[in-house]
Parts: C-alpha cells; sequence; structure tokens
C-alpha cells in the first residue's frame, strides 16, 4: 500500500516540478530521489511498517513475493534513470510530465503485484499502460513515435476490451471477481465438477490478453514496431520493468487456475511458448537494427519467462523474480549504451570496444547473460525456467526445442559483441559519455555476475 | 586445497594480465604463472593423502548444487598435461610479436582455469558451468588473433558447441530431478530413479554434447576451420587439451551414469569413430594445407580414443588413458613446429616447401620425431596407447579392429608424405632463405621430446597414476 500511494502521489509531485523549474537537471534529481523514497519505503512495508494504512476490504492483498517484485521494480527503474536520465531530459520539451508517467506506471505496478481480485488486476493493468501510450509518443515530431503511440493504443485497448470480456464471462460463471476459483470437488462423488463453458471461455479470453500484454506469438504484432518507433530510451522502460510486471500478474493470475481449462492448458501454453520463442528468435536473426533485434529478443526472452507458468511451486516464482531482475538489468545497460549511440544499426556498434574498453566489456556482460551463459544472472534466470518444465513433467520436447533456440539467440547476441571487438570503426555519440556512466554500467555488469555466481543472495533475501 | 589452487593461479594471474600496459610484463607473468601450476599439478602427482586432492563447500544450498572439486588418477594426469602444455605453449611464442599482447595472455591464463575446472568438477552443475567458461576465452582468443576468416569460424564453432553444451544442460536438470535429495553430486546422479528409455535418451543429450567437443563424425566440421583459423597459440590449446574434455567426460559422466546405454549403443558409437577416423585420414592424404593436414590427423586419433572408450576392455581404458596424454604432447608438438614453418616461409602449402632439412637441421630432426610419434611407431609415446586400445577393440570385434587398423597405415601414409614435402627435395625460392627455430621453441620441443621417448620407453609411471580410474570403470560395467 505504502508503494501503491507513494508512487502516485510522488508523480503529482513530479508533475508540478515541471511549473517550479525549468532546470532539467533538478528535475532528474527530484525523480531519483522519489525513487529511492519509494524503495525505502516498499521495504519498511515488506518489514511490517506500514506509512500509510489503509482497509482495502481485501481488494489488495500485500505478500513478501509481491513486495520484493516491487523491489526489483523500483530498484531497476532507480537504475534506468540513473543511466539513462540525461536521455530521458533531452526526448522532448515535457521532462517533468514524462518523470511523472512513469510514477504512474511504477503504481500500476504496485498494483498487480498485490491485486486479489479481477477487477484490481484490470485498473492495475490500465493503470500502467495508459501512461506507456503517451510515453511512446514522446518524441511527437517524430512520425515513427506517434504511429507507434497510435498502434500500441489501438491494439492496447483491443486486448483490454477481450480482458473486460473474459472478466464479464468468469463474473457471470461464478458470481465473483475473486481469482480464488480452482475446481470445486462435488460432495458426492469426489470427483471434480466440470467447470462451466462460460467459465472456461473467461479464462481462455483473459490468457489471450495477457499474452498481448506481455507480447507472447502469436499476440506479438504490434511488439517489434511499437518498441521500434517509441523514443529507445522509452523502448527501455517498457521492454524491461512494465513487462516483467505484465508477467508476474500473468502468473499471479494462472498459478491456481490451471485445473480449470484442464486438458485446453496443456495445448494452449506449450503452444503459445513454442511459437513466441521460434517467432522472436528466428526474427531477431534477420534483423540489422539493434534496436528492432532487442525488440524481438524480448519477445524470445518472454517465451522462456512463458516457462514459470508451468510451475505451481515456489520455484516457478524465484525463476521469474530472478529473471525479472538479471533480464531487466542486462536490457536496462544494452539500451543505455544503444540510447546513446548515434547509429542503431549493428554497424554503430563498430570499433566500441577500442574506443571504450569498459563500456564494451559492460556491454557484453548484458548480452552474454541475456544469451544465458553461466556466470551471468542469465543463466540461473533459463536454468529456473527449465527446471519449471521439466519439474512438471510433459513437456521435455518443449525444453529441448527452447534450448536449441537459445543456442540461436547467441547467433544475434554475439554479432553485437563481434562489432565491439573485432570490428573496426569509430563509433558517433548523441552525447558524451562520461566516466559516471561508465563505472555506474560496469556496476550493473558486476551486479549481474554476481547473480550468476550466488543467485541464492537475491532468493534469500525474499526469504526474510 | 590442491585443485583450488590449480584453479585459482590461473583465473588470479589470468585478470591481473588485462592490467598490464606492457607486452613483456605480461608474457613474464603469464610464464611464471603456468610454471606455478605446473609445480602445483606435479605435486597433486607425488602427493598420496587423498584429503588433499579434494574440496567441497556449499555453494546453491536450494538447487541441491554443492562446489566439489575432486582429483582421481585421471583428473591428475589430466591437469598434468594442462599444466605441461601452458608453459611449452608460453615459451614457444616467446618470442614472437603479439598484437595487444596483455589481453592475448590473459584469456589464455583464464582458458587454463576453465580447463582444469571441467578436469576437477565431481558436481554437474559445477562442470557445466566450467565446460561453458573453458569456451567463452578461446571465442576471443580465436575471433580477436586469428587468421582472415576468424570471425565466422569461430562463431561456427562457438555455436556448436554451446548447442552441444545446452543440451548436455537439459539432460542435466533432468537427471538431478530424478536423483535422491535432488543434488547433483554425481554419486547422487548416478542413483537416480530412470526407466531404460529415459535414460537411454539422457544419455544421448549428454554424447552430443560430448562428440561435439571431441569431435566425432558427422559433427566434427567446426574443427578443421576452426584449427587453421586460431592463432597456433590457441590451436595447441584447442587440439592438445580442449579436446581431452570431450574424452573424458565420457569417462566421468557418461560410461558412469548410463552404462547399459553405452553398451546399447557402443556398436554405433564405434562405428561412427571408425568411419571418422577413416574419412578423416583420407582427407589428411590429400591435404595442402600442413595446418588442416595436422587437425585431421587429429580427428582420426581421437576417433580411436572414443572408439576405444566404449568397447567396455580393461586394456582398451588404459590405453585411452596413456593416449590422451601422449596425443596432447604430441600435437602440442607438431604445432609448435608447423608455427615455426610458417613463420619462417609465410605459408602453409606443402606444395610451396622442400629441402628444409638442408637449411634447418634441427627442425628436421624434431618434425621427424614428432611426425614418428604422431604414427605411433614402437619407442614413442603413442605406440604404447595405441596398441592397448586396438587390443581392446579387437577383443570387443574383429571385425572393427581391422577396418580401424587400416587407419595405421594411413596415418604412416599422410605423416610421412608430410615430412618429405617439407624436408626433402630441392630448395625453391620460399625455403632458400629459411632459418632453424627459435630457441624457445626449441627448448619447449626438447621437453616434449623428452617426454615423447620416456613415455614410449618407460609408460608405467602414467599406467599407476590413472589405474584407480580404470579400476573404477571396470567395476561399474
Amino acid at each position: 500500500m505504502n508503494a501503491i500511494i507513494f508512487s502516485a502521489l510522488w508523480g503529482l509531485v513530479m508533475m508540478f516540478s515541471g511549473i517550479a523549474t525549468q532546470n532539467r537537471k533538478t528535475i532528474t534529481g527530484l525523480s531519483i530521489l522519489g525513487l529511492v523514497l519509494l524503495l525505502v519505503i516498499n521495504c519498511l512495508h515488506a518489514y511490517g511498517i506500514w506509512v500509510i494504512k489503509m482497509d482495502t476490504k481485501d481488494a489488495l492483498h500485500f505478500d513478501s513475493i509481491g513486495l520484493f517484485f516491487n523491489a526489483i521494480a523500483f530498484f531497476a527503474t532507480l537504475l534506468y534513470v540513473v543511466l539513462s536520465g540525461k536521455d530521458i531530459e533531452n526526448t522532448g520539451v515535457h521532462a517533468a510530465e514524462y518523470y511523472a508517467l512513469i510514477f504512474f506506471v511504477l503504481t500500476g505496478v504496485g498494483i498487480l503485484t498485490a491485486f486479489n481480485g479481477l477487477l484490481m488486476l484490470f485498473l492495475g493493468i490500465e493503470i500502467m499502460t495508459i501512461p506507456l501510450y503517451i510515453l511512446t509518443g514522446a518524441d511527437k515530431r517524430n512520425l515513427k513515435s506517434n504511429e507507434a503511440s497510435l498502434k500500441y493504443f489501438l491494439m492496447g485497448s483491443f486486448s483490454t476490451g477481450i480482458m473486460l470480456m473474459g472478466i464479464a464471462l468468469i463474473y457471470g460463471a461464478t458470481g465473483k471477481f475473486g481469482i480464488a476459483g480452482g475446481v470445486t470437488l462435488a460432495p458426492s462423488t469426489g470427483l471434480a465438477v466440470r467447470p462451466s463453458f462460460l467459465e472456461v471461455g473467461g479464462m481462455i479470453l483473459l490468457f489471450v490478453s495477457m499474452c498481448f500484454k506481455v507480447s507472447a506469438a502469436p499476440f506479438h504484432f504490434w511488439t517489434p514496431d511499437v518498441y521500434d518507433g517509441a523514443p529507445a530510451v522509452f523502448t527501455s522502460f517498457m521492454a524491461t520493468i512494465v513487462k516483467s510486471a505484465g508477467f508476474f500478474a500473468f502468473i499471479k493470475l494462472f498459478e491456481a487456475h490451471t485445473a480449470v481449462l484442464g486438458d485446453s492448458w496443456n495445448i494452449l501454453l506449450p503452444f503459445v511458448i513454442l511459437i513466441t520463442l521460434l517467432i522472436g528468435n528466428i526474427t531477431a536473426v534477420f534483423q540489422q537494427s539493434v534496436k528492432r533485434m532487442l525488440a524481438y529478443s524480448s519477445i524470445a526472452q518472454a517465451g522462456f519467462m512463458l516457462f514459470a507458468l508451468y510451475g505451481t511451486n515456489d520455484l516457478s516464482k524465484e525463476g521469474i523474480l530472478l529473471y525479472a531482475f538479471s533480464y531487466s538489468l542486462a536490457t536496462i545497460g544494452i539500451f543505455a549504451v544503444l540510447i546513446k549511440l548515434k547509429d542503431y544499426s549493428l554497424d554503430g556498434f563498430n570499433g566500441l570496444a577500442t574506443e571504450y574498453p569498459l563500456l564494451a566489456f559492460s556491454t557484453s556482460i548484458c548480452l552474454l547473460s541475456l544469451a544465458g551463459i553461466p556466470l551471468t544472472g542469465g543463466f540461473f534466470a533459463k536454468y529456473y525456467m527449465l527446471s519449471a518444465a521439466i519439474k512438471a513433467g510433459g513437456v521435455f520436447w518443449l525444453v529441448i526445442v527452447a534450448v536449441l533456440l537459445a543456442a540461436v539467440s547467441v547467433y544475434y547476441y554475439f554479432r553485437v559483441i563481434q562489432a565491439m571487438y573485432f570490428k573496426t570503426g569509430a563509433p558517433t555519440f548523441n552525447q558524451p559519455i562520461t566516466k559516471a556512466f561508465q563505472w555506474t554500467l560496469f556496476g550493473v555488469a558486476v551486479l549481474i555476475i554476481v547473480l550468476g555466481l550466488f543467485p541464492t543472495l537475491l532468493l534469500n533475501f525474499f526469504y526474510f | 586445497m590442491i585443485p583450488v589452487l590449480l584453479i585459482l593461479i590461473p583465473l588470479i594471474t589470468g585478470l591481473i594480465t588485462f592490467a598490464f600496459s606492457a607486452a613483456e610484463s605480461a608474457k613474464k607473468i603469464a610464464l611464471l604463472s603456468a610454471v606455478a601450476t605446473l609445480v602445483v599439478a606435479g605435486w597433486s602427482v607425488c602427493c598420496t593423502p587423498t584429503s588433499a586432492l579434494r574440496f567441497d563447500i556449499a555453494w546453491l544450498p536450494v538447487m541441491g548444487s554443492r562446489f566439489t572439486l575432486e582429483m582421481d588418477g585421471m583428473s591428475k594426469m589430466l591437469c598434468l598435461l594442462t599444466g605441461i602444455s601452458f608453459p611449452m605453449i608460453f615459451l614457444a611464442i616467446f618470442r614472437q610479436e603479439t598484437k595487444s599482447a596483455p589481453g592475448f595472455y590473459g584469456w589464455m591464463l583464464l582458458s587454463q582455469a576453465g580447463l582444469m575446472g571441467v578436469f576437477l568438477a565431481a558436481d554437474a552443475l559445477v562442470f557445466y558451468f566450467f565446460w561453458e567458461l573453458a569456451l567463452i576465452p578461446v571465442y576471443f582468443l580465436c575471433s580477436i588473433w586469428g587468421g582472415e576468416r576468424r570471425i565466422a569460424v569461430t562463431f561456427k564453432f562457438f555455436i556448436y558447441t554451446f548447442l552441444g553444451s545446452l543440451l548436455m544442460l537439459t539432460g542435466i536438470i533432468y537427471l538431478s530431478y530424478h536423483s535422491p535429495g535432488g543434488s547433483f553430486a554425481i554419486e547422487a546422479l548416478t542413483k537416480a530413479a530412470l526407466s531404460e528409455s529415459q535414460r537411454n535418451g539422457l544419455f544421448w543429450l549428454f554424447f552430443i554434447a560430448f562428440a561435439i567437443k571431441m569431435p566425432i563424425f558427422p559433427l566434427h566440421t567446426w574443427q578443421p576451420d576452426a584449427y587453421e583459423e586460431s592463432p597456433t597459440a590457441v590451436t595447441m590449446v584447442m587440439s592438445g587439451i580442449m579436446v581431452k574434455m570431450g574424452l573424458y567426460a565420457v569417462v566421468r559422466w557418461l560410461l558412469p551414469l548410463y552404462p547399459q546405454s553405452s553398451a546399447l549403443y557402443a556398436d554405433v558409437i564405434i562405428a561412427l569413430s571408425v568411419i571418422g577416423m577413416l574419412y578423416a585420414s583420407f582427407i589428411a592424404m590429400q591435404q595442402n594445407n600442413l595446418k588442416r593436414l595436422i587437425a585431421y590427423s587429429s580427428i582420426a586419433h581421437i576417433g580411436l580414443m572414443c572408439a576405444a572408450l566404449f568397447t567396455a576392455q580393461p586394456s582398451a581404458y588404459q590405453g585411452v588413458m596413456i593416449q590422451m596424454f601422449s596425443h596432447g604432447v604430441n600435437v602440442i608438438g607438431l604445432w609448435i613446429i608447423a608455427d615455426a614453418i610458417e613463420k619462417q616461409l609465410g605459408t602453409r602449402l606443402l606444395s610451396e616447401m622442400g629441402g628444409l632439412a638442408q637449411k634447418a637441421p634441427t627442425l628436421a630432426i624434431l618434425l621427424v620425431i614428432m611426425g614418428l610419434a604422431n604414427v605411433a611407431l614402437p619407442l614413442t609415446n603413442s605406440f604404447i596407447g595405441e596398441f592397448m586400445m586396438f587390443n581392446g577393440l579387437f577383443r570387443y570385434n574383429m571385425v572393427w579392429a581391422a577396418v580401424a587398423g587400416i587407419s595405421i597405415i594411413l596415418a604412416a601414409v599422410y605423416t610421412l608424405r608430410m615430412i618429405q614435402k617439407v624436408l626433402y627435395g630441392p630448395l625453391n625460392p620460399t625455403t632458400e632463405t629459411a632459418t632453424d627455430i627459435p630457441v624457445t621453441a626449441k627448448w619447449a620441443l626438447f621437453v616434449l621430446v623428452v617426454l615423447v621417448i620416456v613415455g614410449g620407453v618407460y609408460p608405467q609411471p602414467l599406467i599407476n597414476l590413472t589405474n584407480d580410474t580404470v579400476q573404477a570403470l571396470i567395476t561399474k560395467h
């Protein structure tokens, strides 16, 4: 509750700070302050200290996993603003508003990690995505940015409509907005009662709309265009924090519900995972623009994260936390470098290692992490996902396909490393690369390696 | 404590080396570090208390993985081989100019740390970690310091091996899930409750990973290109030590984990190995490129070792142990000479060589000795190993032994042809100005030649060293 109220309030503060000062540095500083406070206040909640106490009538339910995910999301946002704050300032003319919108998105994240009913889920999703439609169009003189914004808005509202329809069907079948349903047993026979057609239909619609939100194929078509068209600095935010939050909600929603879907779940999920992995990985191979490649890579990573839906135990929750953290860190790191480059194509990275060895090293660690090479956080993230699927049983073939495609992913991630290290060129930047930026990025790389050596450090936190 | 030292010395010195800016000091640090590792490896061979050869601490308790390192006879032997190889390699290239040398030596030492880890790990997850970590340095070494087509070739090599190891990873996860307590320790994995068909499936997941590394026909296509395009020092690491990773993994993991499946598929694998041997030998006979010739000859030798491992014959196991060491020594020697020739003449084409024996007598003598060791002539180290392997193969199946035996003749054909083309015949404009090999390379080769001859005359220490591994294998079968 702390985090939800505080982030909404701080969003307002940011909005009005635009009136008080025109100094963009101050505005960025203010938002960093806000994020630090947000992080602290969220952790206080986890230790049982409510700064703002409010009875939610059980509409929201706070547990340690949700609060821990909040902490991850806020920390990632903090890193993101520290690394790319300058680029947010330079995107358009309304720096203060952008920060305000980012805080509103975080409010949505706070709701999504705590929802205890379908209505709250809907509110969380809407609060999280509506600011994003605006951020996508932030670069308003750029035609592609406008197109992306409109596309995102249309597709987003479409999927929201589907979600509402699903909620309505479930409400019709059960008379409740709750998600604690599951299969009921008939008192006379002890066998499971067949769930009504309405309920199954509603669940499938919910599944489809969530797939939209996390850009799982075949509902991914908006992703490349939107990620490519939006200002790169906001793509970074969308592809990491927002996406992970969407996944968290996805898993929270479905963890107790797969039984309702019965056999259709065993067809639906493998199918979605399979084509998400296929489309994401194979298409990414052919991209020349690193920005677009990262868009497809985010689809491919979504395919891996979907494996978490197989786990019904803590394994998948721990896994998704680790995945969200390591994936967000790595993607934010790469984007932070990409945004500074003038040329978003692969050639733009040529020769980066000779001029900025530290920068190239940190970027390489991020890429290695995305590819899932051991010693990086990405390895254990993938490891958890594969374990979840193997322990669920019955889909070993899918695991094999997933690792084959992970080998494909090495191809496109390593092309960036090749460009940086083995090709010659002189990368040009939009703005000077400061020492502070390089060392912050190096810090991110170190964090990724620490996660890769001791993933339990992170996970132990969450059993505090 | 010894196993940790073997990993930590190259790891730490490797990281330090990156920080240097002067090429000379980087070289010296690398050489010193490699000698220190050799001393520790030598100590491990003499040191008898088993407590010093084991290291075990909790690493990831939630996942059931412990950081366990253990040395048995085979580990000692391969660590010794790794320990000997690196100083020889550094010595051989000591006088050469390497661009951005600190990076080069840093990566080399890191790859040594990774290799040591592979030979020491007794926990499947730790093993997988080092298996990958040995690969990354080699990727950078080849891509930065390699030949003209280096980027594409190394990429192919990397993706090939990465694919294999990912398949192995799924196998490891599956196995540990069914093992008592979800542990990754090798003893626990052997007790995993699996049906026959599950075991057979997992067997292939592991075997493909190892077969790519060795490499076994038809998964060998990355190898000649990679050997040719890599800088020679890295080729020595790859062919001398890295290919042993595959063989080692078969002995340490595959055979104990899946004894029935190994017996079931023995014929298939031996067939692939023998086909690979003949195929590689025939190509080697036609080669005009010195580096590719050695690469193909290496495929043929590895094929025999792989076939021998699946015969389940004690003598074959023992032969493989000896041959792993001998092949490492011989092939590194051959590469040092090939590198010296290439640096001298500026070409690796046999058709442009000739008459080197007149200009470079020491080189000629060393090449002949190494060449004969490659053919496995009696009194050279590989004779004993090959003899025992053929003995085992013969007991297993006479036909396979006969077919594989052809490769002995073919080995003599291509090796002698190479010696003849390089050393004899008239001088030509390229070879007219040749001089003898550099003095540091001479020293390295001298040590290797001593090992070749001592190993050929008195191989008993090597047999004693690896005896416990062989005994353990026999009892498991």
